[in-house]
């Protein structure tokens, strides 16, 4: 077994924050941060689906906004970019209003697409606070899912509408992040 | 079973695995996870192979059925639990390993809680009655006395009872009740009633482990270049490109193990999946196409066409079918085509396999049937099932193509050469271009009709046979017997005077498998369309027309509900149609109704789709909806969407751009209707998606008129 090529010649340091944390990692400058944050920073959360940025499961925020990680290398990257994955969006103690609503709705099936879900859900109730089915299937249409949970997505994201009008772990906090 | 040292190693070993996050369920112990680290003092008795408890109390149960969306994780454990008389809250759950002491293990065939619907319970049943009455003999008092509750045994009209784990150990020495005494189901606290799911949080919180999510130390991962033209040879590798990408570790000849036959592949390993994916873009393989480039599904059909011009072999018939043909008043032919459909997991096919220097391999993967995955690598590798540890995982979606282990096969390859942990991993592409697939089948359908009454029915089945490519199981003169009981009188239900069901085989070497609710999703589109051309040539409803044929209250009561439930009889307007379709499999008969209409662009919309299901006694009624959710999205996906096509032996579709799967934007209005008839269990995961596509053809004929017999539908081009 041989490793041929010494990895200096194209390899190159990133420190990222990563759900607030700092991650240095020593990689490829092509390397999607799909990979980087599976396999390097070890946050198994976000899924490989794809990597045409044609379903979804790959969603994270970079400085806030939806992107598909698939599609995005990690040098590519401004520095200070803010990563937010799906073990980002609550304290691991009291769920976000969304996975709240996820879970009231019962949506999974397997679940290997709801982190994109999620995070496509958060993107859009950052924006519109109360969105209506026409606002949802516009913000939502990039994320596929097998299973067929798309009517319960449905309810789910209307009902974490009305979770953070009236509970602490909402938007308002979302939308800081 | 007794408390022994061989017991207290198994469950050492099964702990194990739940170390590797295979928690099933967030349960009480699960979340803190020093409940279940073993002490000292805590002896484990294996009561039965599915129950273990141990002397603190802690109740460890085996669910031996993988969970790839079903909800098994549920059911499973709930048919143990509601014997046991323990809630789910409070035990911890694990994966059953392949071992023959589980029975079968296979997620697949809809099987989950209609084969272990008596087995589980009764397993649970008996340790209650052991746990009881090793607690009656403690007090003294006749077993009638003392009843299970939460987890404990109790002494009537006492404040008195022992937790199981303070009985675990004599009861474990009783011998096991052969005919334990199930509950009467009025007293079901589990079964039957709308509970969440506890293995849900994880699944929202990017806890839940799936196959894709495990990592092995030292291992190394493997991309893997399949041959363009499928089954092709290799002629030469030029991997100068690949070995200088970073992390690549090696290039090598590699083989994709199918059933049917095993194909060359290459194999690019790296030290992690980027490097080895970007290696195998990097590749240059010469291929010998090896004559497969002539494959095209074209040809295939165009052979279907031929077969269905011709006599199949007959496997059932009533009264003579030709004379009624000839003497009837109106008579109707037609061929109806499905196509061949990838599964498309959304986690896409992989694997780790541990082939170790003193022989022994460990597999992690997301597979169905650990069972089974422990017989095909014991028969790959050709070792003893002994010899084999398999740890699954939780499933990505699965709908029938992780039960076929070419990617686990690959890794067993793989690793057997370089003595590591090696993780395959297919990219989206070898998942749309290699298959398996479901196979593209026809119907050939004739019938007759006197006055208002069909009178004559001809299904011939055509196309290749999984049962041939998968098990070697089919010779020439015999029919596929998963067809003939799908299709069989038996199974429908119609009674019509004069009935013949043919098979006729079309071979391909095209990979397929089972899929989604297997050849149901195929035949029933024939099937239930054509009754819809027979009643609407009788001048009849399709819904009074298929009353008149039918006598089996069940079929009835699941068609007078869907037409309440659609509101059939209220009259539409213009540019507007109902269709309906009923289909019995997997022991559930299910019916579904779709609305479309005509928009102002000429396209056609599904408006709505209302959809019924008697699956006898079920576990969770909001699961049974959840799957039937799903069946609505994946068969109108199946109807409307492209299927898979091969010219020049490859797959003309390779990622969700050109095999598009339905979006939520997509997606109707749905309105699900469980019949609770008390029937034994029937499946509750495939049952739901048969009906769905000719609901949607009869739906679309009702609105304009136009009879669609191919699949797939564009509804901008009807």
């Amino acid at each position: 077994m041989l490793f041929l090529y010494p990895k200096f010649i194209t390899m190159a340091v990133y420190n990222l924050n990563v759900n607030g944390k700092k991650v240095t990692v020593d990689v490829e400058p092509d390397m999607p941060l799909l990979w980087v944050i599976r396999d390097f920073a070890g946050l198994k959360g976000t899924k490989f689906g794809c990597g045409m940025a044609l379903c979804g499961a790959c969603t994270i925020h970079l400085n806030g906004q939806p992107v598909r990680s698939c599609q995005t290398p990690v040098s590519s990257l401004a520095k200070n970019a803010k990563i937010t994955t799906i073990e980002g969006i609550s304290d691991g103690v009291q769920l976000h209003a969304v996975q709240q609503a996820w879970i009231e709705e019962q949506v999974p099936q397997c679940g290997y697409c709801q982190s994109g879900q999620i995070m496509s859900a958060l993107a859009l109730l950052k924006t519109t606070p109360d969105p209506s089915d026409a606002d949802i299937d516009n913000a939502m249409s990039g994320n596929l899912c097998r299973c067929g949970t798309y009517d319960r997505i449905r309810k789910a994201i209307h009902r974490a509408a009305d979770l953070s009008k009236t509970s602490s772990n909402g938007m308002q906090k979302a939308g800081g992040k | 079973m007794t408390p022994n040292s061989n017991s207290r190693r198994e469950f050492l070993r099964l702990s194990s695995l739940s170390g590797l996050g295979l928690v099933l369920g967030v349960s009480s112990f699960a979340k803190n996870s020093s409940l279940v680290k073993l002490t000292a003092e805590a002896i484990q008795l294996e009561i039965n192979p599915f129950i273990i408890i141990d002397n603190l109390g802690n109740i460890t149960l085996v669910n031996p059925r993988p969970d790839m969306g079903q909800g098994s994780t549920q059911a499973v454990p709930s048919l143990l639990a509601e014997e046991l008389e323990v809630s789910l809250e409070k035990v911890k759950l694990i994966q059953s390993d392949g071992k023959s002491k589980y029975g079968s293990q296979t997620a697949g065939g809809s099987s989950s809680v209609r084969e272990l619907w008596e087995p589980l319970r009764k397993a649970g049943a008996a340790a209650r009655e052991m746990l009881t009455e090793t607690a009656a003999k403690r007090w003294g008092v006749p077993v009638a006395n003392c009843y299970a509750e939460d987890a404990r045994i109790h002494l009537k009209n006492s404040d008195k009872s022992f937790s199981y784990g303070e009985l675990a150990d004599e009861a474990a020495k009783l011998p096991v009740p052969k005919d334990p005494k199930l509950k009467d189901p009025k007293d079901f606290k589990i079964i039957g009633k709308v509970k969440p799911r506890l293995d849900v949080p994880a699944r929202v919180t990017g806890k839940a482990v799936f196959g894709m999510d495990v990592d092995v130390p030292g291992m190394v991962y493997a991309a893997i270049l399949h041959a363009p033209a499928i089954h092709g040879k290799i002629v030469s590798i030029d991997d100068a490109a690949a070995k200088k990408i970073p992390g690549v570790i090696r290039v090598m000849k590699a083989e994709r193990p199918m059933p049917h036959r095993t194909s060359e592949a290459v194999a690019v390993i790296a030290s992690n999946w980027w490097a080895a994916l970007k290696g195998k873009k990097a590749l240059n393989v010469t291929w010998d196409n090896a004559g497969m480039d002539k494959m095209t599904t074209d040809t295939y059909f165009a052979k279907g066409y031929d077969a269905a011009k011709a006599e199949g072999i007959n496997f059932e018939e009533k009264g003579d079918i030709d004379q009624a043909l000839t003497h009837s008043e109106k008579t109707l032919e037609a061929v109806y085509e499905t196509p061949f459909l990838a599964h498309a997991p959304i986690e896409p096919e992989n694997a780790i396999a541990h082939v170790k220097d003193n022989g022994e391999v460990e597999i992690w993967a997301p597979i169905q049937g650990p069972d089974w995955a422990l017989r095909d690598v014991a028969g790959y590798l050709k070792i003893k099932p002994e010899q084999i540890k398999i740890n699954v995982f939780l499933l990505g979606g699965a709908f029938g193509r992780k039960a076929y282990h070419d990617f686990l096969l690959e890794a067993c390859f793989l690793s057997k050469e370089l003595k590591k942990p090696v993780k395959v991993i297919w990219t989206r592409e070898d998942d749309i271009t290699q298959g398996p697939y479901r196979p593209g089948m026809l119907s050939a359908m004739k019938g007759a009709v006197n006055g208002k009454k069909i009178a004559a029915f001809h299904h011939h089945a055509i196309g290749e046979s999984i049962s041939r490519q998968v098990f070697n199981g089919l010779q020439d003169h015999q029919v596929d017997d998963w067809i003939s009981g799908e299709l069989s009188a038996e199974n429908h239900k119609y009674e019509i005077p004069t009935w013949k069901l043919s098979w006729s085989n079309v071979k391909t070497d095209i990979p397929v498998v089972w899929w989604r609710s297997v050849y149901a999703s195929n035949f029933a589109f024939g099937q239930e369309c054509f009754m819809d051309e027979l009643a609407h040539a009788a001048g009849q409803d399709p819904i009074e027309a298929r009353l008149a044929l039918l006598k089996d209250e069940r079929f009835r009561k699941v068609l007078e509900v869907i037409a309440e439930k659609s509101n059939w009889k209220e009259k539409l307007p213009a540019g507007q149609g109902r269709g309906v379709a009923v289909f019995k499999s997997f022991g559930s008969i299910s019916a579904c109704c779709v609305t479309v209409s005509k928009q102002s662009g000429g396209e056609l919309k599904i408006e709505k789709v209302v959809s019924v299901i008697d699956c006898g006694w079920h576990v969770n009624p909001d699961n049974v909806k959840a799957q039937t959710e799903g069946n609505i999205v994946m068969g109108l996906t199946a109807a409307i969407k492209p299927g898979i096509t091969y010219a020049n032996g490859m797959a003309q579709q390779s990622n969700f751009h050109d095999y598009p799967i339905m979006r939520i934007n997509e997606t109707p209005k749905m309105d699900i209707h469980i019949v609770n008839s008390g029937a034994q269990p029937g499946g509750v995961g495939e049952p739901g998606l048969p009906p769905v596509a000719p609901a949607l053809a009869n739906a679309i004929f009702a609105a304009t008129g136009k009879r669609l017999r191919k699949l797939p539908i564009d509804l901008n081009e009807v």
